[in-house]
């Protein structure tokens, strides 16, 4: 077995060291000094076979999966930022499947089920924890819907049980199940397969297994062009200068209508200031995921002890990666009254990342009227979850010039021919 | 926390007494069945999104209960003007609003 890596230049390749217990008892040996970079710097070359616009977790995805799937390995990711620094590290990890309408339902399954082999196909610890999310009902009619979707959930293939107020109460034991209170727990939702993951290391995991296959992760470098001739995308303007390249797959979220803008598209797409905020770290006290719609709150326990809660979007526009205090207000409110035993636990610290919302809450993905053009985006509140079957299905796509099925009920085009995929309410809070 | 300037209260007032209203301007067809699939799911579902100057309606729920224009930068969020429904934004000083 070779020694810990020494001396790598910044752009010579060089085989993934794999993580494992013995590389770890290994490298304590010699105090850990000599472990390998997880991936490589490199120079920018002057063209490419595709150009990923944003290192988030679906653009890395991406990536890796057009590195290992489809054999295309001359591809650079162009993050203007670091990699993972968007709304993938900024989101509150829930990961689940249980979606409305078949579309959505396939997709987001799809990705569940590449979540559950993940750490060991990336070798990389994502923390995936299959802990159960619940969604909670607190009207007569939630509950009717959340009847309706877990039904059509069972005949998706996707788990799914409708629990009373006792059952969840039996999971849950500190959620107040007073029947007085503004939003009483009628029910919820319960999908034993959801759970959490660690963002940054979904970002991290992915960004490692490209740079193994070849793909040049660019980091600092803004794009700020699009190069169209004649109808076919040739390449980008960035702020370290132009790069050629016969395909760009646009994956940046809450910038996807600035990016657009510069191929002369628009999209029905709205940018919104999303929050969410953590507590000091307290001894485990919840052991699941619970989200309500109504109430726009959700919460669940990390690793480390801190309550990681997120809220409903700002209404307004935004870009300014902060949202104002009333919205967190009006979700600890809501928190607070559905556990009160959280009343007095401070918060360490609240941030934001800009959602990018489709009329109909589902993603956007596939081609452009330009040519090699690609546009993933729309996912807004909820693409954490979806960001392996995002890479799988959007590389796929990009490879072969043509939607991948699963993706092909996510066109631009929907908006037009009128084939919505409406997952906003009965898919529970949108995360 | 945004402070908002109502046009028909002519106070600023906290942010909590307004339901945003989403960007102005966007009139509704006269004929929407005249109109073709495309320019009727743009007048549905397409907006502007900018990332800087953004004209905008809000509606002032715990107020005077009337819409009105406002003229905000969607990055810094400051707001540079509101006007009445029946009036025009200014158009952005591009020093303010990058
Ligand atoms: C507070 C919050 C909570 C959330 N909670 C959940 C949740 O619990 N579960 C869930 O499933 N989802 C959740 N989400 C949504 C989820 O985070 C996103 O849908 C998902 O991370 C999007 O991933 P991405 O890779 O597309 O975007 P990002 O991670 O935002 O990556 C886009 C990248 O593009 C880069 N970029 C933009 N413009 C340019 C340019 N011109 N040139 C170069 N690079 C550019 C950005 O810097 C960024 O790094 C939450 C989001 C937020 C903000
Ligand atoms: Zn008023």
């Amino acid at each position: 077995m070779a020694r810990a890596a020494t001396g790598i230049s910044n752009s010579g390749h060089q085989r993934m060291q794999r993580y494992s217990f013995f590389g770890l008892a290994r490298h304590a040996a010699s105090f850990h000094e000599h472990w390998q970079r997880a991936w490589r710097n490199p120079v920018m070359k002057p063209g490419y076979d595709v150009i990923i616009v944003g290192g988030g977790g679906h653009g890395l995805a991406t990536a890796y999966y057009l590195a290992k799937n489809h054999g295309v390995r001359n591809v650079a990711v162009v993050e203007k930022g670091y990699l993972g620094g968007g709304n993938t590290a900024r989101n509150t990890t829930i990961v689940r499947s249980n979606y409305l309408w078949d579309a959505a339902a396939h997709l987001y399954e799809f990705s569940l089920k590449l979540w559950e082999g993940l750490s060991q196909e990336l070798n990389f610890n994502l923390m995936f924890s299959q802990r159960g999310v619940l969604n909670l009902g607190h009207s007569l009619q939630e509950m009717r819907d959340i009847e309706r979707r877990v039904t059509a959930n069972r005949l998706n293939g996707i788990d799914g049980e409708v629990l009373t107020t006792r059952e969840v109460k039996a999971l849950v034991p500190l959620i107040n199940d007073s029947p007085a209170i503004r939003y009483p727990v009628l029910g919820a939702s319960w999908q034993p397969r959801g759970g959490t993951a660690r963002h940054d290391a979904l970002a991290w995991g992915y960004a490692r297994a490209a740079d193994n296959l070849g793909v040049d992760l660019i980091q600092q470098t803004e794009v700020t062009g699009l190069r169209i001739e004649g109808g076919v995308v040739t390449g980008v303007e960035t702020t370290r200068g132009p790069i050629h390249a016969r395909k760009v797959a646009c994956v940046a979220a809450g910038n996807s209508g600035v990016l657009a803008a510069m191929a002369g598209l628009r999209l029905p797409i709205e940018s919104h200031p999303l929050q969410a905020l953590v507590s000091e770290p307290i001894k485990p006290v919840l052991d699941c995921v619970v989200m309500s719609n109504a109430v726009h709150a959700y919460i669940s326990q990390s690793d480390k002890g801190d309550l990681v809660i997120g809220a409903g979007i700002d209404s307004y526009n935004g870009y300014g990666q902060r949202g104002s205090l009333p919205v967190v207000e009006h979700c600890l409110g809501a928190i607070v009254e559905l556990f009160p035993a959280f009343s007095r636990v401070r918060m360490n610290r609240n941030w934001g990342g800009i959602v990018d919302t489709c009329p109909d809450a589902s993603p956007i993905i596939g081609t452009t009227p330009v040519e090699g053009l690609f546009f993933n985006c729309g996912w807004g509140t909820g693409g954490f979850k979806a960001t392996p079957g995002s890479g799988y299905v959007f590389a796929d796509t990009v490879a072969n010039g043509r939607p991948h099925p699963l993706a092909a009920p996510f066109s631009l085009e929907r908006f037009h021919t009128g084939a919505l995929i409406d997952e906003h309410g009965a898919a529970g809070v949108a995360h | 926390m945004l402070r908002i300037h109502c046009p028909y209260c002519c106070e600023d007032r906290a942010e909590e007494e307004f339901v945003y209203a989403g960007e102005a301007g966007i009139t509704r067809p006269l004929a929407p069945e005249q109109l073709d699939d495309a320019a009727w799911g743009d007048y549905l579902f397409f907006r502007t999104n900018p990332r800087g100057a953004h004209q905008e309606m809000w509606f002032h729920a715990s107020g005077c209960r009337r819409y009105f224009k406002v003229l905000r930068d969607t990055v810094t969020y400051a707001l540079a003007a509101s006007c009445r429904m029946d009036e025009s934004l200014p158009l952005p000083a591009v020093d303010v609003l990058p």
